[in-house]
């Protein structure tokens, strides 16, 4: 087999890496190569610094300009394309921009993607879930370039220390032209990206309104250090915004403890959650599904269970 | 301006799918077939572009098997004013539709392609993203809003922690997300004229694209399944078992 190189291309905010892509760097080591992590921001020499000192990362490309300010995804792709020779394996994280991304460079290298690996088999068979996690296929690539997009809760961060790899700045291409940036909403707050978060405490329909969504959660939240998060039906009703949505066609989340509230758990619901290591379910109705998939489960109401439960924390 | 709707005939998405004893897929005999719901809100979409005067013509594709021509009529029953099935009874893998997609766009010349972010059976998130590539276009993916004006779309895009807004060149690829808006029911008699709407049967061949596949599978199998856990009487005992127990808090 030919020589296995990779090339992870990180998410980053300029100052430092996501927590995803120390996920991505662990299923890229497992590929038994080396590994170079590319950083291309503007600004962005924190982030390089961050990626050097990965534990594993053998070295960093590094390409700083003003059209990677904003991660667009024809001009990152783009520049990949450009360092793309030499290396037989390209990892993204599988987040909003992980996937935005990926399929423009598999496209132009004219191979197949595989989306969402959960598993690495061998440097060219993977396992991914398929229907929403209710199936999981074994897929060989019959390409000699791989592509790859990285499920972040199948495996386990790398170490953000202890490695000391070589920053090597690389020419940045130039802008494709066609695509501006307009501006963001991006929530800001001190809760833990719930992506990456430890704990997550997460409300379903039964909340009932916006207002009491936020009056019952938050102070759980708060008090366990927890991310927030909800189900389709609570954001569909407005209680909660749109990228708070753990499930099939939101965020999926592995937390160490994931407190599911007042959520029925909807096949869609579970396939975003049910990798967490424990699942706490608080619901008044005893038939609901979720209570088949919580390590424990509390049957009560929970306008009264939920500020008892942060009395006694 | 044209606007192109590529749809996709998937497992409906209420039911739960069976892996099939033999590791070899998932079964699919007999079950419901439905439009992948993604693709039908990008319907959806370009209808409302083209009632709103943006848009001209709304073509609706889809690659695939025969059967494909259901789903094409339920996209011309939500207003498409005419379809193309590229009919292919091999599986196709995201490329070969990015390919086939791409080629058709050569032969229509759409202003803009709006299609659904993934299909909800083998959650690739690929087919848009590597069209736009392939035909050297913008992409704005994960929509949660378009607007079209100038020739340009501004469209509001679902990230990861909020919204972001991009003004990309029209032609472009939009690819829809969830709450972009909600499709409508089709009634009977728009069911009766779609079936008067005209239906292109294309092969692969005819536009000159390979259509190989690049993964292949070797199993699907079951996922692991996640036991019941214990009901706690009280609050107290809950917090009991996370301190002690499972020594998460």
């Amino acid at each position: 087999m030919a020589e296995i190189n990779a090339l992870v291309i990180a998410e980053h905010d300029n100052a430092g890496v996501r927590p995803a892509t120390l996920n991505t760097i662990t299923a890229a080591k497992q590929l038994g190569g080396a590994v170079t992590v590319l950083i291309a921001g503007s600004g962005s020499s924190g982030a390089a610094g961050a990626a050097a000192a990965i534990d594993g990362v053998a070295k960093v490309l590094h390409a700083d300009a003003e059209i990677f300010a904003h991660g667009l995804a024809e001009n990152v792709a783009a520049q990949v394309l450009a360092l793309a020779s030499g290396y037989s394996h390209f990892l993204f994280a599988a987040t909003a921009s992980g996937k935005n991304i990926s399929p423009r460079v598999a496209a132009k290298l004219d191979v197949g993607q595989i989306s969402d690996i959960t598993k690495v088999i061998s440097p060219d068979t993977f396992e991914r879930p398929i229907y929403a996690g209710n199936a999981i296929a074994t897929v060989q690539s019959l390409d000699a370039l791989k592509v790859i997009t990285v499920r972040t809760t199948g495996f386990d961060p790398a170490p953000a220390t202890g490695g000391s790899a070589t920053i090597e700045a690389v020419q940045a291409v130039g802008d494709s032209g066609k695509a501006q940036f307009v501006g963001a909403e991006i929530a800001k707050n001190d809760r833990p990206e719930l992506t990456s978060a430890k704990i997550i405490v997460s409300g379903g329909r039964a909340l009932g309104s916006s207002d009491k969504f936020n009056e019952v959660l938050t102070p759980l939240a708060d008090k366990l250090g927890a991310a927030l998060g909800a189900s389709r039906a609570a954001v569909d009703a407005g209680y909660a915004p749109n990228d708070w949505q753990v499930g099939q066609t939101g965020k999926i989340v592995a937390p160490q403890l994931y407190v599911a509230i007042g959520i029925s758990g909807a096949i869609q619901h579970l396939a975003g959650m049910k990798d967490s290591k424990v699942i706490v379910a608080i619901n008044k109705d005893e038939e609901a599904p979720i209570f088949s998939v919580a390590d424990y489960g509390l049957v009560q109401d929970l306008f009264s269970a939920v500020p008892e439960l942060v009395k006694s924390l | 301006m044209k606007i192109l709707v590529p749809v996709k005939r998937v497992v409906d998405y209420n039911v739960k799918v069976r892996v099939k004893s033999d590791g070899t897929g998932v079964d699919i005999a007999n079950v419901k077939m439905s439009m992948n719901p993604f693709d039908e809100i990008a319907v959806e979409e370009a209808v409302r572009l083209k009632e709103k005067g943006a848009a001209t013509e709304v073509i609706a594709v889809s690659c695939g098997v025969q059967q494909c021509q259901e789903t094409l009529r339920t996209a011309m029953a939500i207003g498409a004013d005419r379809a193309i099935l590229v009919q292919c009874d091999d599986e196709l893998q995201p490329l070969a539709v990015a390919k086939l997609l791409k080629a058709l766009v050569d032969k229509e010349q759409p202003g803009l392609v709006i299609l659904g972010k993934q299909a909800i059976d083998d959650d690739c998130n690929q087919t848009g993203q590597m069209l736009a590539a392939l035909a050297d276009l913008p992409q704005a993916t994960f929509a949660s809003k378009v607007e079209v004006a100038d020739g340009h779309a501004s469209v509001t895009r679902e990230v990861d922690g909020g919204l972001e807004t991009l003004k990309v060149k029209l032609p472009a690829v939009v690819t829809t997300d969830l709450r972009l808006n909600e499709p409508r029911y089709v009634t009977l008699p728009n069911i009766m004229k779609a079936k008067k709407k005209q239906m292109d049967v294309l092969k692969p061949a005819d536009l000159g694209v390979d259509v190989k596949s690049h993964l292949r599978t070797l199993k699907v199998s079951e996922p692991p399944k996640r036991g019941a856990g214990v009901k706690v009487p009280d609050v107290a005992a809950l917090v009991a078992k996370l301190k002690t127990e499972a020594k998460v808090i």
